[in-house]
């Protein structure tokens, strides 16, 4: 959700880079995002390749905020 | 507790790693102003060879400027890929991901649009305005470019572009203010970089 909250869209390869994922791995929790609907994801064919890309929706950034706000009051209160 | 603030910094750092590239080496900076400046001593003396002449477009002269001012520019692109890939490998890095690709071609822009126009402009015979026109158009790339960089980089465009406007308010000083802007300016921001940077890698 990092990578997506500051970038307009990330490809599947991008991700599994920054990641340092394994292919399955990154699908799986692609999809359990997905399901929260907190990311969209959009395939598509360049040519004969496939291409896969993801982007955050905005009930996802508004949990990622409620997220980092989260941690933040954590850390303040000690 | 830990584990939050932890949480927080690796939050950061991969938005900051997907957004930025930030490979860039100060020391490329301080190379490219050093071989500003020698370009520029080595024209300085072109127009005193030619003193009380115009340099015309024909001339050996006019094609050593451009000559020199090519060699510089080469020099200092191959310096800074050089020293990048260096840096991008002690950082564990790739040089050419989507990060490095979106700052090329964001500083890119800016950048080409000013170097046509500056060609036109000779072709126009407005001299003058070369200086003013490459500092300008290089200061504005530079800032484009900072948004998918080092956020540090900004102030180094901020600044030619305040010598680019100085040195069209002050026509006729065009080498001065081009010394000034790509050599002074990169060896200074360079230098910071570097220190605030690179050490610590």
């Amino acid at each position: 959700m990092s990578i997506l909250v500051v970038n307009e869209y990330a490809d599947f390869n991008t991700l599994k880079e920054l990641l340092g994922v394994t292919d399955g791995n990154l699908a799986s929790h692609a999809k359990a995002l997905e399901a929260e609907q907190y990311i969209m994801i959009e395939k598509q064919f360049i040519g004969k390749k496939p291409k896969t890309r993801y982007m955050a929706t905005k009930d996802g950034r508004k949990a990622f905020k409620d997220h980092i706000d989260a941690l933040e009051k954590l850390i303040k209160k000690s | 507790m830990e584990n939050y603030l932890k949480d927080i910094q690796d939050i950061k750092k991969m938005m900051d790693r997907s957004s930025q590239f930030l490979s860039l080496s100060g020391m490329a900076g301080i190379m490219a102003g050093i071989y500003a400046l020698i370009g520029a001593y080595f024209v300085s003396r072109i127009y005193d060879f030619n003193y009380g002449h115009y340099i015309t477009l024909e001339s050996t002269s006019f094609k050593m400027m451009i000559l020199i001012a090519a060699g510089v520019f080469v020099l200092s692109v191959v310096t800074a890929y050089i020293l990048t890939v260096q840096k991008a490998k002690k950082q564990g890095e790739t040089v050419w991901n989507s990060t490095s690709k979106r700052l090329a071609i964001n500083f890119m822009i800016p950048l080409l649009t000013g170097g046509i126009f500056a060609v036109l402009l000779i072709r126009n015979h407005y001299y003058g305005l070369i200086a003013p026109i490459t500092l300008l158009f290089y200061g504005l790339s530079i800032i484009n470019a900072s948004k998918y960089t080092v956020r540090d980089v900004r102030y180094l465009g901020l600044t030619i572009i305040i010598i680019g406007l100085l040195a069209t308010a002050f026509m006729g000083y065009g080498l001065e203010f081009w010394a000034l802007g790509f050599g002074v300016c990169h060896i200074i921001y360079g230098s910071v970089m570097h220190f605030k940077y690179d050490r610590n890698q």
